[in-house]
This record gives C-alpha cells, sequence and structure tokens, in this order.
C-alpha cells in the first residue's frame, strides 16, 4: 500500500538524494538537492541514511494525503506547512497517520523545504541515484516532477523504536535571510577578471533574479570586469562555481549544472554556504566574501564534524527529561495569522 | 602545453589540473592519459573527475585529503605519466543518414559552402574526429578535426526541440545530439545509433579520447537499424585508430 498520495503536485515538486556521482566524466549532471544540508538533516531527523531521497518542495507546496502511519520531517525553507490545518515548524519532525493532510499555504522563508520520511521512498535508482534530472528526464518518477495521483510506497518499514518527533536542535535550524553573505575560495579563472573586477564582485550586493532555477542561480548587479574575454576553453564545472559571462553579472551554478561550461570562472561557493543560494528567492540580495583554501577547509570540517553529531544529539533527546520525549510535547499554533511555539510538560 | 601542469582550486572540493591553454591534441591526450593514470592508481578519497579539452576537474574529499597532499600525490603521476603504456584508441563507426527531414540543414550548408550536397557529405564522412570530450548534455561528443570547407555559422534562432541522433555543425565543430534538446547547431543528418541510454551499465556510447566516423546510410536503412536498435539488436562496428590516421 501506498504511504503517501499526492492531491496536488505544488509548483515543482521532484525526488532528490545526494545526487548522481561518477558519471560527470560521461557529460550527466549531478542534480541532486539543491540544499544539501537540509537534505541530510531531515534525513537524519526521521532515522534515514543522509542520501535518502526526500521530496524537495520548490516555493508553492503540494497538497500530500498520507495513506499510512509514519514519521516525516520538514526541513529547509518555511512555506507555511500545515498538518490537518495545524501548523508545522519549518525544522520539525511529526507523526503522520491514514488521512492526514499535509498542505503548504505559503512561503514564510526561504525558497525549497524537503520532506524526508522514515524508511525512504521507494524508487528505483537511475545510474546510482533516485535524483531527478528534469531536462535528461531520468530519476525520481520517470525523470519527471510529481503529479496528482503519484501514489509513494516506503522502501522498507520502519520498527517500532524511532525517534521521537520534535524540533530539530535549535543550532542545527536556520532561517534563510533576504541578505546573505556567501563565502567563497577565488578561482580557478581569476585571473581573467582585472582587479577592479574582483573588487566589483566582493564589494557589491548581487540582486537574485526570476531567471534563476535548479541549474543556477543567476544575479544582477555591478558589472564586474574581465581583463579582455568573458570565453576559456571549455572545462569542468563543480557546485557553487560562479561564471561570469560577457554581460559581467555572475552566475552561480547549482544542482543542475551542466558539466562543462566556457565562460571564465571567478570563484566557487564553500559547501556549507551552498544551502544560502539553494533558499534564495528572486528579490533577496547575496554578497560574496572571500575566504582562503585553508580557512574554506576548516570550515567544511567543523560543518561536517557538526552534522556527524547530529544522530547522537537527536538520540539523547529522547533521554533526557528535559527533551521532548514522554513527558514534553512542543507545538506550534497559529493564533491570528502568528505562529507561536507553545512547550507543554506532563506534571 | 605547459612545461608542468598548473593546479588550481575550485572551491573547498575541486581541483583543476590544467596542461595546457589550447585546443590541441597532445594536451588532450595528456587530459585523458592523466584520468587513465588516476583511474588505475585507485585513489580513495577522489570523488570523480571531469576530463576536458585542456583539464581535468578533480572532485576530492577534503575530510581525507589535504590539498597539498594531494597535489604531491597527483604530481607524482604527472611524473611517470610519460612511461605509462596506454592502448591505442578505439574508432566508432556511426551511420548517418544525410539530408531530408533527418538532416534539414543539408540545403543551406550547400549553398552556404558552394559545395555540392554530395560533396557536404563526403568531406564529412572522409575523416575521423577526435572526441576531445563528452558533455553539454549526457553523452555529448566534442570532436575536433572537421574540415574547415564544410563550417557553417550557428542558427540565429536556435531550434527549441532536436531530435536525439541529430548531426549537426557549428563554426568548425562537428556534434552529435545524444538526446532531445534545444540547440543552435546546423543539422545535416541523423544517426539511429542510441548515444546515451540511462538504464546501460555504462550510460554513454562514446568516450573521450576515442574517434568517431560516420558512413552515410538511406533513408529506409535508418528505419532498419532503428528497428535493430530498439529491439537491441544492432552493433556498432568499432576497430582500432592507428596513428596517422584522422
Amino acid at each position: 500500500m501506498p504511504f503517501m498520495k499526492i492531491i496536488k503536485p505544488g509548483l515543482l515538486t521532484t525526488i532528490q538524494d545526494r545526487g548522481r556521482f561518477n558519471y560527470q566524466k560521461w557529460g550527466v549532471p549531478v542534480a541532486g538537492a539543491m540544499d544539501e544540508y537540509a537534505l541530510r538533516v531531515g534525513n537524519m531527523s526521521v532515522g534515514n541514511q543522509e542520501n535518502e531521497g526526500c521530496l524537495e518542495i520548490t516555493l508553492l507546496g503540494p497538497v500530500i494525503e498520507f495513506l499510512q502511519t509514519g514519521l516525516v520531517a520538514l526541513t529547509g525553507a518555511d512555506l507555511g506547512a500545515e498538518l490537518n490545518e495545524r501548523p508545522i515548524g519549518a525544522w520539525e519532525s511529526f507523526l503522520v497517520t491514514k488521512g492526514d493532510i499535509l498542505q503548504f499555504t505559503g512561503v514564510q522563508s526561504g525558497c525549497r523545504c524537503y520532506l524526508a520520511v522514515a524508511g525512504g521512498i521507494k524508487i528505483t535508482p537511475v545510474m546510482g541515484s533516485t535524483s531527478t534530472y528534469l531536462r535528461g528526464r531520468i530519476g525520481g518518477i520517470n525523470g519527471r516532477a510529481l503529479s496528482e495521483r503519484d501514489a509513494l510506497e516506503l522502501k522498507s518499514q520502519v520498527k517500532s523504536n524511532v525517534l521521537t518527533p520534535g524540533l530539530i536542535p535549535a543550532e542545527y535550524r536556520y532561517k534563510p535571510s533576504s541578505l546573505q553573505v556567501v563565502r567563497v575560495v577565488l578561482g580557478p579563472q581569476d585571473n581573467a577578471f582585472t582587479q577592479e573586477g574582483i573588487n566589483t564582485f566582493l564589494q557589491s550586493e548581487y540582486l537574485v533574479t526570476h531567471e534563476s532555477d535548479r541549474m543556477g542561480c543567476r544575479l544582477q548587479g555591478p558589472e564586474i570586469e574581465h581583463k579582455s574575454k568573458p570565453d576559456i576553453i571549455s572545462d569542468g564545472i563543480p557546485m557553487g562555481s560562479i561564471q561570469v559571462p560577457g554581460n559581467g553579472s555572475p552566475i552561480v551554478m547549482m544542482a543542475d549544472r551542466q558539466t562543462i561550461g566556457g565562460y571564465a570562472k571567478i570563484a566557487t561557493v564553500i559547501t556549507p554556504d551552498l544551502w544560502k543560494l539553494a533558499q534564495a528567492n528572486a528579490g533577496d540580495y547575496i554578497k560574496f566574501t572571500r575566504v582562503t583554501l585553508a580557512q574554506a577547509h576548516k570550515i567544511y570540517k567543523e560543518y561536517e564534524n557538526m552534522l556527524r553529531k547530529l544522530p547522537q544529539k537527536l538520540m539523547d533527546i529522547q533521554e533526557k527529561p528535559g527533551g521532548f520525549g514522554e513527558h514534553k510535547k512542543l507545538l506550534l499554533v497559529k493564533v491570528a495569522g502568528r505562529k507561536y511555539r507553545v512547550e507543554i510538560e506532563e506534571i | 602545453m605547459y612545461k608542468r601542469a598548473k593546479y588550481l582550486p575550485a572551491g573547498d572540493k575541486g581541483l583543476v589540473v590544467e596542461f595546457g591553454n589550447t585546443i590541441a591534441r597532445d594536451i588532450n591526450y595528456k587530459v585523458r592519459s592523466f584520468a587513465l593514470a588516476i583511474d588505475r592508481a585507485g585513489i580513495s578519497g577522489i570523488i570523480e573527475y571531469i576530463p576536458s579539452y585542456r583539464s581535468l576537474l578533480i572532485l576530492y574529499e577534503p575530510l581525507i585529503w589535504n590539498v597539498d597532499q594531494l597535489v604531491d600525490k597527483l604530481q607524482e603521476l604527472e611524473n611517470d605519466l610519460d612511461l605509462m603504456d596506454f592502448p591505442n584508441p578505439k574508432v566508432y563507426y556511426l551511420p548517418v543518414a544525410y539530408g531530408g527531414d533527418l538532416g534539414p540543414d543539408l540545403n543551406f550548408l550547400s549553398e552556404c559552402t558552394g559545395l555540392s550536397k554530395e560533396d557536404v557529405v563526403r568531406i564529412h564522412t572522409g575523416v575521423e574526429y577526435l572526441i576531445y570530450m563528452l558533455g553539454f548534455t549526457p553523452g555529448f561528443p566534442y570532436l575536433g578535426g572537421m574540415d574547415d570547407q564544410i563550417a557553417a555559422p550557428r542558427l540565429d534562432t536556435p531550434r527549441s526541440k532536436i531530435p536525439a541522433g541529430s548531426v549537426g555543425i557549428a563554426g568548425s565543430q562537428t556534434g552529435i545530439y545524444p538526446v532531445e534538446s534545444p540547440g543552435g547547431w546546423r543539422l545535416i543528418g541523423r544517426t539511429p545509433v542510441k548515444l546515451f541510454n540511462p538504464l546501460e551499465k555504462k550510460p554513454v556510447l562514446l568516450n573521450a579520447g576515442d574517434y568517431v566516423r560516420f558512413y552515410e546510410i538511406t533513408g529506409e536503412d535508418y528505419c532498419k537499424i532503428a528497428e535493430e536498435v530498439d529491439k537491441g539488436e544492432f552493433r556498432v562496428k568499432t576497430g582500432r585508430w592507428t596513428i596517422g590516421e584522422g
């Protein structure tokens, strides 16, 4: 029996895991979650492997009916989730049961949220990944976005000793804002730009435009000056790479980027800051700031260490009397359009 | 070609190994050899790599590799590169039906170059093209070695849908669209052979460093081969490339 059924698909809801690796040498894009951090935290908070396929929900969320009992989590953007018309937090795991309806009332902050399901969603991997690559029509459900009446099954039934639902620990929750400072390592083609061009890039605020999508975050702002021409001999593009075509406006290459490109790349966004671009909406601003590669690696190690500690932290919450275990519950309520977080404790 | 490769950071997980700054066979050969050397060395912590015309983007796990140590390790491979023995490249013989509905721009090519349609086809099928790299869309081969006599400008307005298998010319490049996609190349023919099949263990037919040679088939042959391809009964003819050809 399916675990959940799509009543309405929303604007763009796709299955994504961490991406399709090892095929870029043949021109196959990685795809995968735009906000890999939120995907990993979501999976961990329902006891999954970090790479399990989740629903990536964009701006206008779907309406989903659950057909079985299970534990799910929402992470990333706050798209105004409600379960049976009761508000759900942006970083929260919760139990669902047969007949429950999850819907989204509209963007509060951010752009993409992830629905992780304990036990995982049953999807046949293509080239080792369940990620949907829309342009190539591969992965997910027949390479397409979810549509009305799609029914998704669990990959494996979860045993009863699952994690207790609750809010994800505060230090793991972020809240997107309308001006994000994004750290970059310069290169590999920073020498294709004048010193003035690099200064412009690092000192300006760039507007996120409507042309942004899963392929790239297209920005607008002061023109970045090339030394002579914007074209290079086409070469490989990593996630977060910042191309600057002839118009001088930067494009941050994201999950569905092509493997090879021919514009000079001024800098690359560090992995721990990629979520800021994944969550940026048209009208938001991005400001780039430079770190050295050594600093970037230090930040990366702290980031990975923190993520690796999350499963244990979630277990600790279950056991601590102050945690959200059997005696304490956390509720989110909406009164006159505003959200409140309410803790209740058994006495 | 540079005397020593340049190692350039591409973020916290990427390292570009650049061998030169032109599109040239010897530089591209070095790129491909280096990729093979990495495969053979089986270095853990290298997630994957993307070979292109003149460089290799290596994606690595920074929890395993300190970048200086990684560069040292790669420089060791670079030093031993000339000593390694690589197999001769393959030549893939691809059937193409030229002109008509399958190659709607062949007439334009003929007008633009002043050559007859037959001559355009003769020149296009006359050489072995080096596959410099695969990219743009899954399995799309960037081919080098086309005769400038049949060069032609791109379309002013790209087509929104180009069928899979379309063979096109853009400037002095020629290529094959492996999946349906938009594009601005002049389409002179179509091959019934599938260049990309996501369900295969190796999802792409061609490899960078190998060669492609086209041969002309009729529209009828096209339909017949297309049927065989669908049934999994068609095998692309291949041969070994030897120096002096192409």
